[in-house]
Order: structure tokens, then C-alpha cells, then sequence
């Protein structure tokens, strides 16, 4: 790169920067929330049984899971703190223009943030002295503030898409403020049970794909088994619900944001009998290329009926829609969400199936080789959701409020803070694989673990 | 009348921030100057063992700052975010390396690892206070309109910000070195409750000297709070002085459990004594409390929030010391 295109990168406007900054930091922190938020829930099942059954392998899968999270809970964190601080660094306009209504759900997200730290404390620290039943309640707050956390900030999130509960002046400052519906707008119901089921999907499928590599290298043992079968069957739970939740969502989106539905859908035109296009993208033609149109199924899923209308991106003014390029980011983001979600129902069919029939997992090396898999694809449906929803909703920072572009920080040097931040987090995620792997290692060599026994020494002869 | 609350209850926060957070930060300076590997081993497994389990809920503090600032002083947190980019971006950076370098290091057994990742912790655990004081600084000196558009640089590298940055990190060692003191008596470890005792007096001593010749600065570089901090805040000020001393004498006499109070007590005093001397402004001089404050029903929600957080999280986080102290997590 030359010294002039240089120059030029760094000159760029720093809402640009800004808005790469927010976009590299919650990608990263989105994938430590369902870690935090539905880890925990998996790890008092295992917990819950053996302390129950007096599974000894099940109490140390809980244990080692605790402290891989105690890892993972202080990453995330320290992660969402960058995120908080981010709303007054890269986006102050927005906050001093709209704290008031936005702030609510983020004060609401504080008090289950305080309450998951401290009870997330209580349990990992709590393996050796406390006693086994305290010691497993302690866990439940973690879970039922994980929901509460969830709901709160995508209730944030949906207030962007939706924003209600106040009242603006002539000059938009605003006047008065209805934190319920604040917190209770349009978008609430389906985007945060969305999140929380993703939540589910992600920590299930992706622990589990830890150990389904181990089955299929033959390390197929009691311990294994059992750390397969609970994760997967909890996300394996959430899948269909997700289907469901996801179908809601669309066709409320196709109500209530019908620019971003537009995008989702590809559709340039106002019309009924439109085709649910697969793949494809709009050239600068203003017309789709290259897809699979699949005749009057958009229409179809919309309304129930081939008759029903869907508006098209040409019904908004240019500036009050997504640009062309962020229409074929959000569609290419949504197919690979359904698709990855369709994929994962039927994992999750297949799974119910031979665990109904045969009253155990499925143990073919198909299977193992698609579950090994189907972790890094719930993240990937996670993220491409998360794309869907924030790129689908430009140019507005507010939905039909506020524009991206108005909102951001003047200060020029945000170029130097993202490049700083992508090395640290660049560092962190090293540092956290290699922290976890060694971990593993040390677990795998017997005799090297140094943990103590879970719940002291009494437990042995307990369990 | 809920303006006033907010901002009261803001500054509540501030104040558990330094006095709990606080503490896990200076934890991370001894924790630095420790020494090498086989010196330091003790009295880092003592800040080990101290911090742990509550670092991370002591840090909610700040997101409470956070949140009660953007949620009831909506501009006011544009403003000093706008203004104190720099220092505040170097402050949530040294967060991130510091909390992930305190959970790796937990979480490695080697010593070079512990050691890299030792050291990230500590070294940030001291980089983080002497931002957040400049910051403080920034704002108690008048040096962030309530446009946001005040200096970038010099908003923080200015003589009151110096003073907050440095007197943040020796009030951080001095409670931390206080709380240790108190923890080491505790675990009856006679070799460390001398080492933390000495350094606790010695950074209280160290401690008053720098809010001696702060005063002097701010005499010369922030006016009004100075003129207010020998005026009207003159008490809060004079309890902090006699809750200093108390301290070190406490300490002389063995009272280690009671000094830990009255260390905690003499760094709330000296937030107190900020909020006082600016009063009514919540950015002098542009923007006073009623006129930055956000509309009624917002601070009402709020103050819903945190009575329902004086509920719930005040009880759990009980139980937390008192788990922590009775040595039930490890």
C-alpha cells in the first residue's frame, strides 16, 4: 500500500471507523454471550445428575466445564465492558441524543450482570468447600440472570429496530420517556427469544462438537457419551423452537421493517406472487442476478397466500435504505442463517429419532462428522443473524430516527483505537485457545490434574 | 429533587467502584512490584487468593457508572466520552488485558505463563486507575464542556489530571495494601500481615502527601473546586485527613479488620469530597445537575433499578465476602 492510500484509509470519516470497530467488537463478544448465558444451564444438568445419580464423571465434567467458563465468563466480561464504553467512544451523538430511552434496558442488564458475576464467583469457587445441594443452587441464579441479561440488552437492540416509550421535541431531543415501553416495544418478544434459543443452539452444538470429535476418534467412553448427550440434547430442544420463533420474526419484520424484509427477501419491486430467491444478489441494475428463484414461496411464507404483497426496496427513497451492497450482504447473511437452521432441525430430527428408537445417541461416523460440525455452523448462523439484523436496518442507528452517519463520535483518531483493539483481541483469542488447549492437556494426562476433587474429599465415598 | 438522587446515587457508584474495584487494582500494583518469581510467590497467591472471587463483581461497579451516567446524564456522557477519547479508550484496553490476564493466569500452570500473563494483569491493574483518575481530573477541573468538543490532549494532560491519575493509583495501593494486611491476619500469616503492613503505611503516608500538594495544584489549575473543597466540601475533606490517620494508627495497633473500614472510608471521602466540590455542576461550568439531568420517568426507572438491585444484588454480594472471607472459595 502506498503512502497516499494510506493517508486516505486513515482519513476516511471516523463514523466509518467507527462503525468497523463496533462491528469486529460485538462479533467477537456475540460469540462469548451464549457461552456465558446457556453454559451454565448445561453445566448444572451435569451437575444436577451426579449429584443425583452419584455419577462421579458427571461431577467432574461439571467441575472442568465451571472452570473452562470461569475463562470464558471473564473474556466475555471484560468484552462487554469495551461495548459499553463503545457507545459513548464511537456512537456519543446517539447516546446524548436518546441515553435516556436506550440507556433503561442496559440498567435493567446491570443488575443481572451483578447478580451472574457474583453467584458465577460463588459456584467455581465453591467446587471443594461448599456443600454439594448449596453448591449446585448456587448455579441457578447464573442461569435465570443469563435469561434476564439476554432479554434485556436484545430488548436494547429491538428498541433500534422499533423505538418506543418517549416523546421527542421540534428539535428530537426527547421530552419524556415510557421505560416500559421502553423495554417492551414492537421487536421484544421475538428478538430476544431469538437470542436466547440461539444462546441455547450455540453453547449446546458447540460443546457437544467437542466431544463428537472425541467419539469419532474413538475415544467413545461413559464420560464422553454423557457430555455429548447433554448438550446436544438441549440445543437438539431449542432447535425446533428456534424454526419457530425465526418464522415469527420474519413475518413481523416484513410488517414492521419492511426495508429490511425487502433485503432479506431481494425483492427490488412492489409485488404479489414474489419467488423466495436463493443465493443470488441485486446488480447495479437495480434487478436480481444469479439466484434460484423458488416461484411465489416468498409471497407464500409472508402471508399464507400467493396474493400477498411484499414491498419492494424501490417503494423507499435511496438514503432511507439499505445501500445495494448492504442488500446483498443482509440477503447472502440470511440464507446462510435459514440454511444453517434448517440443517441443524435436521440434525436435531435425526438425533430424536434414534435416541426414541434406540434409547441411546446416534453413533454413526456420519453423524459424529456432522455434529463435529455443527458448532462452528450454529456460530456462523449466529453471526450471519446478528448481520441480518444490523446491516438490514441502515442507514438508521434509530429506525427512522437517527442515521448512522449523524451519530457517531467526531474525534479522527478512531482509525488508531480499531487498530489497536484488533491486536489485543487478536492476542486475547490466542491466548484464550491456548489457555483452554492446555487445559485439555492437562486433564487428558492422568495424575498431572491438580484440581481438587469436587466437593472435598467427603464426596469420595458419596459418589 | 431526582436529578439530585441521580447524581447522588451516581456518585454512590463511583464511590464502590474505588473502594471495592479499587482495591483489586492496587491488589494488581503489589502484585507488580512483588518481585521475582520465587520472592514474589507469597504475596502474590495471597492477592491471588484475596481477589479472586470477587474482582469480577467488584467490576460491575463500573457498568453501573456506565449505565446510571448514559441512562440519567445522557449528555453528559456524550460529552465526557467525545472529550476523553484517548484516556478513556487507554482505560477499557487496559480492562480488557487485565481481567483476561488475571483469568489466564488462574487458568495456566507453567511458571513463564503465569508469569506473562502475571504481569499483563499487574502492570494494567495499575494503568487502568491512572487513567480513570486523569479522567476524573478532566472533569472536577472544568476541562469537558458540555458541547464534547473540549481538547482531546490537554482535557487530560494538565496538572489536575496528573494529580488524579497519580493520587488514584496510591489511594488504590493504600486500600489494597490495607485489605491485605487485614487478609493476611486473617489466614495468620504473621510474614505477610508485616509485608502488606509495612507497604500500607508507607503508600498512606505517600497518600496524604499527594492530596496535600494536590491542593496546591488545584489551587493554581481548578479554581472552583478549589475554592470549594476549603469551602463547603472543607469537612469531607477534614474527615478524610482524620480517617487517614485513623488508619495508620489502627494499623500501628494491630486493628487490622478495623482499618480495612476506615481505609475504605478515607477513599470514599475523597470521592465524596469531588462530588461536593462540584456541585451543582455535573460539568463546570457549562452544565449543572437539573440541566443535564434526563426526563422524570427515566431516573424514576432507575431508581427502581437500583432499589431493586439494593434487593437482590446487596444480599448475594453479601454472601459473597462472607463466603470469601470465611474461606469457603478457593
Amino acid at each position: 500500500m502506498s503512502h497516499a492510500h494510506v493517508v486516505s484509509m486513515i482519513a476516511l470519516d471516523p463514523v466509518t471507523w467507527a462503525r468497523v470497530q463496533m462491528a469486529f467488537t460485538l462479533a467477537c463478544h456475540i460469540i462469548l454471550v451464549p457461552l456465558a448465558v446457556a453454559w451454565s444451564l448445561i453445566t448444572l444438568v451435569a451437575n444436577g445428575i451426579g449429584v443425583w445419580r452419584h455419577d462421579k464423571d458427571a461431577l467432574l465434567m461439571a467441575q472442568r466445564w465451571s472452570k473452562v467458563m470461569a475463562v470464558t465468563f471473564a473474556v466475555g466480561a471484560v468484552s462487554g465492558t469495551v461495548l459499553s464504553f463503545e457507545f459513548g467512544l464511537l456512537w456519543p451523538k446517539f447516546m446524548g441524543r436518546f441515553g435516556a430511552a436506550f440507556g433503561i434496558p442496559f440498567a435493567v442488564e446491570g443488575l443481572f450482570f451483578f447478580l451472574e458475576a457474583i453467584f458465577i464467583s460463588i459456584y467455581i469457587y465453591g467446587w471443594r468447600r461448599l456443600r454439594p445441594l448449596p453448591h449446585l443452587l448456587s448455579g441457578i441464579p447464573i442461569v435465570i440472570a443469563g435469561i434476564g441479561g439476554t432479554f434485556s440488552v436484545v430488548s436494547a437492540n429491538a428498541w433500534m429496530n422499533q423505538p418506543s416509550g418517549f416523546t421527542l421535541d421540534a428539535a428530537g431531543h426527547i421530552t419524556s420517556t415510557d421505560p416500559l415501553h421502553v423495554m417492551i416495544n414492537n421487536a421484544t418478544g421475538y428478538e430476544t427469544l431469538h437470542m436466547m434459543l440461539a444462546s441455547y443452539m450455540v453453547a449446546g452444538f458447540l460443546i457437544a462438537s467437542v466431544y463428537a470429535v472425541a467419539m469419532l476418534r474413538k475415544r467413545d467412553d461413559h464420560y464422553v457419551r454423557m457430555a455429548f448427550v447433554i448438550p446436544f440434547t438441549i440445543a437438539a430442544i431449542a432447535t425446533p423452537f428456534q424454526i419457530f420463533v425465526g418464522d415469527w420474526a420474519a413475518r413481523a419484520i416484513a410488517q414492521d421493517q419492511p426495508a429490511k424484509f425487502a433485503a432479506i427477501e431481494l425483492v427490488p419491486k412492489t409485488s404479489t406472487r414474489v419467488p423466495e430467491t436463493l443465493l443470488g444478489y441485486i446488480g447495479a441494475d437495480n434487478k436480481v442476478h444469479a439466484g434460484l428463484p423458488i416461484p411465489d414461496l416468498g409471497s407464500l411464507l409472508t402471508g399464507f397466500s400467493v396474493d400477498t404483497r411484499i414491498v419492494g426496496l424501490e417503494a423507499f427513497p435511496v438514503d432511507d435504505r439499505p445501500a445495494a451492497a448492504e442488500v446483498n450482504y443482509v440477503h447472502i447473511s440470511w440464507d446462510v442463517m435459514v440454511g444453517i437452521g434448517v440443517g441443524l432441525l435436521g440434525l436435531s430430527a435425526w438425533y430424536a429419532l434414534v435416541a426414541w428408537r434406540r434409547r441411546g445417541p446416534p453413533t454413526s461416523r456420519v453423524f459424529l462428522a456432522a455434529a463435529s460440525v455443527a458448532g462452528v455452523a450454529a456460530i456462523a448462523a449466529l453471526e450471519a443473524g446478528w448481520m441480518v439484523t444490523e446491516v438490514g436496518r441502515q442507514p438508521w442507528i434509530v429506525n427512522g430516527l437517527m442515521r448512522v452517519a449523524d451519530a457517531g463520535t467526531p474525534f479522527s483518531g478512531v482509525w488508531a483505537s480499531f487498530i489497536i483493539i484488533a491486536v489485543v483481541y487478536a492476542v486475547v483469542a490466542v491466548a484464550t485457545v491456548l489457555v483452554l488447549r492446555g487445559m485439555v492437556r492437562r486433564w487428558r494426562s492422568p495424575g498431572v490434574d491438580t484440581a481438587p476433587v469436587p466437593y472435598g474429599p467427603a464426596s469420595e465415598d458419596a459418589a | 429533587m431526582g436529578p439530585t438522587a441521580a447524581a447522588v446515587l451516581l456518585f454512590v457508584g463511583v464511590m464502590l467502584y474505588a473502594v471495592l474495584a479499587g482495591a483489586d487494582f492496587g491488589a494488581g500494583f503489589w502484585d507488580l512490584v512483588a518481585g521475582g518469581a520465587k520472592r514474589g510467590a507469597r504475596p502474590r497467591a495471597l492477592i491471588d487468593h484475596s481477589i479472586g472471587p470477587v474482582w469480577e463483581a467488584n467490576h460491575v461497579w463500573l457498568i453501573f457508572i456506565l449505565v446510571m451516567l448514559w441512562s440519567a446524564f445522557p449528555r453528559v456522557f456524550a460529552a465526557i466520552f467525545t472529550t476523553l477519547f484517548i484516556p478513556l479508550a487507554l482505560a477499557v484496553l487496559g480492562i480488557v488485558l487485565r481481567g483476561s490476564g488475571f483469568a489466564f493466569r488462574h487458568a495456566v500452570v507453567r511458571i513463564n505463563r503465569q508469569r506473562l500473563f502475571g504481569a499483563t494483569f499487574a502492570l494494567s491493574s495499575v494503568i487502568v486507575p491512572f487513567f480513570m483518575g486523569t479522567v476524573a481530573g478532566a472533569i472536577a477541573s472544568g476541562r469537558v464542556p458540555a458541547s464534547g468538543a473540549g481538547d482531546p490532549v490537554h482535557s487530560w494532560l494538565n496538572p489536575t489530571s496528573l494529580l488524579g491519575g497519580v493520587l488514584s493509583v496510591v489511594v488504590c495501593a493504600y486500600v489494597a495494601a490495607v485489605y491485605l494486611t487485614a487478609d493476611a491476619q486473617t489466614a495468620q500469616d504473621t510474614t505477610l500481615y508485616t509485608y502488606f503492613r509495612r507497604r500500607a503505611l508507607g503508600t498512606g503516608l505517600l497518600a496524604g502527601a499527594v492530596a496535600l500538594a494536590g491542593i496546591a495544584v488545584l489551587h493554581g489549575d481548578a479554581p472552583y473546586l478549589f475554592d470549594n473543597l476549603t469551602g463547603r466540601a472543607l469537612p469531607v475533606i477534614a474527615a478524610s485527613g482524620v480517617v487517614g490517620l485513623a488508619t495508620l494508627g489502627l494499623l500501628l495497633r494491630n486493628a487490622a479488620d478495623a482499618a480495612r473500614v476506615a481505609a475504605a472510608l478515607a477513599a470514599a471521602t475523597v470521592i465524596w469530597g469531588w462530588a461536593v466540590g462540584q456541585w451543582p455542576y455535573m460539568l463546570v461550568p457549562s452544565l449543572t445537575i437539573d440541566q443535564a439531568a434526563a426526563p422524570p420517568a427515566t431516573l424514576v426507572a432507575t431508581f427502581v433499578i437500583a432499589g431493586a438491585a439494593g434487593v437482590l444484588v446487596l444480599p448475594s454480594f453479601g454472601l459473597l465476602l462472607l463466603l470469601s472471607k470465611r474461606q469457603v472459595l478457593e
